[in-house]
């Protein structure tokens, strides 16, 4: 995908001979966020698609108890602290950002007058600042008024490494945040930046009042008693929260969005599993909405015959991949194992690899494992030859896997396993215990031992596996077998931070504790040069050719083989309207505009 | 009798010190991080992981955070939770109440059975009662509870469609049906307990009448002309309880650390629920807290059940 191809694309959508949705598909399967695309769009001058809400209530409240299960609960409702997405959940009820991501990607302004572009000049052309006006008349649920010192204040909060906030991410390239007038900033970045929308926007990006918080900036944050008791902007105030149990809230009377929201009161109940959460909303209605189902697609078939709820499925970032080690995971080196010092025997034959990528059966994984909830790809890091072809191929093809390794000179031996110069095509594949991962395993083992590789399957807790412990040498990052299996999250609307995974500076190895991002070890020049270009690139369509070309080389290069897409699943009452989840923000993003038929 | 009072007590200080290192130890060399959903997120910079690490003491070495633990202990500073970050003993005592209500009616209705059911099964030995009621308590304390409470949550909430499977200790609702809505959705999860609890008891109940309704006291008793009535329940069950009595008495820490599974299955906020989320999220702080308490509860009870023992059973005496 060219710049030129990308631009004519752009051009259909702004002539509307492209849908916009579309368009946005089409770039999630290219490997870039829905965000980026959006921005894209923003700055060809298409208009921004303003949140559609099926109902419009003529008076605010009057609905009642809205109840919502997490099977995960919330344990803290500070938004700079939350850690998982069940406590930004939680903090969404409470905090708003500037403005939301919604399902295409766009910025929906929650705390913004407006969305800055370069037309009504808010975002700057050299991409070193941007400028946000906030709303007007915007008060804190403790009457106090919403300002810009507020904004600055969560910029120095965050910032404060005593305070030890997870969102700090989304501002390291903050410079400084000037306070204009009462409801102006200036974000001004370190260097220039494509992406602006970063800090204050989505997840990280909800803001604290100071007048609470200031107090307990840095090494003091614990001990804010607002951690528990959050008084924030948002639809509904804060009544009671129990850690790891409940949180409740009722409705916020002076909220800023006229005649919303539409509930009086909300409870968010923690615990439990994920199959009787779908069980409380789809089939005996208890609930009216159940997050992350993370069940199997037969169970949530046989709830929806009740027809009381249903399954509702969204597209987001998350891929089912194999990774292919490049280095040689049996032989130590300076105390590392899997060390760049070495390659691996076999895995770097590109028609090892190319035989491996023919042999992952994703329609069987599809079928008889995930249903409607892991959807068989080659996507996101496979791009189309033809830009405008959505249906990217992968083939599941033994014969094929056979005649490449035969040309290759790996000759089966007598026990039926391959071998070529002494070295035996015997492979360990290990993922974490998962049922699902586990039948993963076996599909894949059962069609490579026809093509005569012998696999080694091997499953890791999924604490110890997903764990950072730098002892422990069976975590995903020391990688110390030639393959693995496991999910990743594109959970950060920019890509840049994505695709470092693949650069050779992120290499994980014992000297970082196996901190660095790229686990597989694959190192390319070619893609280093095109990652720091795209780092320095401020034509949002540009830098979109940039991450794509970042594509094609790890796909060329068979560098992971990507199994399924993991969409977002959550159940929900048949009862409730305007329930949009979004892959790229909370899903409470759009509670303001949930409602709910008598 | 306070001489032997006193050195149990000096006993049990060495005990609970023992226990606290090896649980602080184990904890401690158990593989995962409080912070590790941090290390697995992308958007998370590695630096806050190690920064919360170091401002939280992890990275100190073991003995200094043991002695810390402990010193702070002393002073009854349980520290806080590293996931919510609150104190500890506040969020132990939030979710108290609700673990006493039900597991203690859980084994309130576990006696209730057990006390009548055992007893007559014992008078009738081998009668059809008896054979029915061994056969239903041996059913009983063989089901698990993770299997009883599904089966209850299929019939009582999906079937019929009677009662919520979700607890809720917070109910907005105030005078009558306030208490409706709390007993309501105790139901099931007290009777997969009680039920449970009962069946155990109902056998040993059995046994211990059993032993007694032999003896020639009874005969005595019986042959002076009392009435059966009197006989059983002055006689025979009186001194048959006192097993039961040690029995029950060693359970009632088990109360206070809650039910793991069927705590989970019904959402019920306890301290069970509290320990089982504590421990995926390596949140050593309340686990510690949790455990510790339960083992100085194990170490108070089993005193409590001795001196009970001496009360009921005067031929004991302690030196």
């Amino acid at each position: 995908m060219e710049e030129q191809e990308l631009r004519a694309l752009i051009g259909e959508v702004k002539a509307g001979m492209l849908s916009r949705r579309h368009f946005v598909q089409t770039m999630v399967a290219l490997g870039l966020t829905a965000p980026l695309a959006a921005q894209m769009l923003a700055s060809a001058g298409v208009a921004q698609a303003q949140p559609k809400a099926t109902f419009t209530p003529t008076k605010r409240g009057g609905g009642g108890l809205l109840k919502t299960l997490w099977w995960q609960s919330p344990t803290l409702l500070n938004p700079h602290f939350g850690v998982g997405t069940k406590d930004q959940d939680g903090s969404r009820i409470f905090y708003e950002p500037l403005a939301s991501f919604d399902p295409d990607g766009s910025l929906v302004p929650f705390l913004a007058a407006e969305i800055p572009s370069v037309q009504n000049g808010g975002v700057a052309r050299d991409g070193r600042s941007v400028t946000w006006k906030l709303k007007r008349g915007v008060t804190w649920h403790d009457g106090k008024p919403f300002t810009a010192d507020d904004v600055v204040f969560n910029f120095e909060y965050v910032s404060d490494p005593a305070t030890a906030a997870v969102t700090v991410g989304s501002y390291r390239d903050v410079e400084k945040i000037d306070k204009l007038d009462s409801h102006t900033v200036k974000i001004t970045f370190k260097k220039p930046t494509p992406f602006w929308a970063d800090p204050f926007c989505g997840v990280r990006g909800m803001i604290i009042p100071k007048h609470l918080f200031e107090a307990f900036k840095g090494g003091k944050s614990r001990e804010a008693p607002n951690n528990l008791k959050p008084v924030g902007t948002g639809p509904f105030r804060f009544v009671d929260f129990k850690p790891g149990d409940i949180v409740r809230a009722e409705i916020n009377p002076n909220y800023h969005i006229p005649n919303r929201p539409f509930f009086d009161q909300l409870e968010m109940k923690g615990g439990g599993d994920a199959i009787s959460a779908a069980r409380a909303v789809i089939q005996t209605g208890e609930y009216d909405y159940a997050w992350n189902m993370q069940v199997e697609d037969d169970i949530l078939k046989r709830l929806e015959q009740g027809g009381r709820g249903r399954a509702d499925i969204v597209a987001g970032g998350n891929i089912e991949h194999i990774q292919l080690n490049n280095t040689d995971p049996w032989k130590e080196v300076d105390g590392e194992r899997s060390s760049i010092k070495t390659t691996h025997p076999f895995l770097t034959d590109p028609a090892v690899r190319q035989a491996l990528n023919l042999l992952v059966d994703r329609a069987s994984v599809q079928e008889q494992i995930y249903g409607r909830t892991g959807i068989a790809t080659a996507n996101f890091l496979n791009a189309p030859s033809r830009f405008a072809s959505k249906n990217t191929k992968w083939e599941f093809n033994v014969d094929k896997a056979n005649q490449i390794l035969d040309a290759a000179g790996w000759k089966r031996g007598p026990d039926g396993i391959r071998t070529k110069d002494g070295k035996k095509l015997k492979l360990v594949y290990q993922t974490s215990i998962n049922a699902p991962r586990q039948k993963n395993q076996a599909i894949v083992k059962q069609a490579a031992a026809k093509a005569g590789i012998d696999m080694e399957l091997k499953s890791v807790t999924a604490s110890v596996y997903f764990s950072s412990d730098a002892a422990n040498p069976d975590t995903y990052t020391h990688f110390y077998t030639d393959i693995q299996m496991y999910t990743t999250t594109m959970t950060s609307p920019d890509a840049e931070f994505f695709m470092n995974q693949f650069t050779s500076l992120e290499v994980a190895s014992k000297e970082n504790k196996w901190q660095g991002r790229n686990i597989t070890r694959w190192r390319s020049e070619e893609y280093d040069k095109l990652h720091k270009a795209q780092e320095a690139e401020l034509d949002p369509v540009k830098r979109a050719a940039l991450f794509i070309k970042m594509n094609d080389l790890v796909i060329q290069n068979i560098v992971v083989i990507p199994v399924v897409f993991r969409p977002r699943v959550a159940a929900i009452s048949n009862k409730m309207r305007d329930v949009a989840q979004s892959g790229w923000d909370s899903d409470f993003w759009a509670l303001a505009y949930w409602s709910k038929q008598a | 009798m306070s001489k032997y009072l006193v050195r149990r007590l000096l006993i049990s200080i060495p005990v609970l010190f023992g226990i606290s290192l090896v649980l602080f130890t184990i904890l401690a060399l158990a593989p995962g991080d409080p912070f590790e959903e941090l290390a697995t997120n992308p958007n998370v910079p590695a630096e806050v992981r190690m920064n919360l690490r170091a401002k939280f003491g992890l990275d100190d070495p073991l003995p200094i955070r043991y002695a810390r633990w402990f010193t702070s202990m002393l002073r009854g500073d349980w520290g806080f939770s590293f996931v919510s970050r609150i104190n500890v003993d506040t969020l132990i005592l939030q979710r108290l109440p609700t673990t006493l209500v039900v597991l203690g009616a859980a084994q309130l209705l576990g006696l209730l059975i057990a006390l009548p059911i055992g007893t007559l099964s014992a008078t009738r030995p081998y009668s059809i009662f008896d054979q029915i009621a061994t056969t239903l308590a041996f059913i009983g304390f063989s089901l698990p509870t993770f299997f009883t409470g599904l089966l209850f949550i299929l019939l009582f909430s999906i079937y019929l469609d009677w009662l919520p499977f979700i607890y809720r200790a917070d109910i907005s609702a105030t005078g009558w049906r306030w208490w409706w809505e709390h007993v309501r959705q105790a139901i099931m999860p007290v009777s997969v307990l009680g039920l449970f609890q009962g069946a155990t008891l109902t056998r040993f109940v059995r046994s211990a009448v059993l032993d007694v309704i032999r003896l020639d006291y009874i005969n005595t008793a019986r042959a002076k002309g009392l009435s059966e009535r009197t006989t059983l329940v002055k006689h025979a069950v009186r001194n048959a309880l006192i097993p039961v009595v040690t029995l029950v008495a060693l359970q009632i820490p088990g109360i206070f650390t809650g039910a793991v599974i069927t705590e989970q299955i019904f959402r019920v906020p306890g301290i069970g629920a509290l320990l089982i989320s504590s421990i995926l999220a390596n949140d050593t702080p309340v686990i510690m807290a949790i455990t510790f308490v339960f083992s100085c509860l194990v170490v108070l009870f089993n005193l409590i059940a001795d001196l009970l023992y001496g009360w009921l059973d005067p031929r004991i005496s302690y030196r």
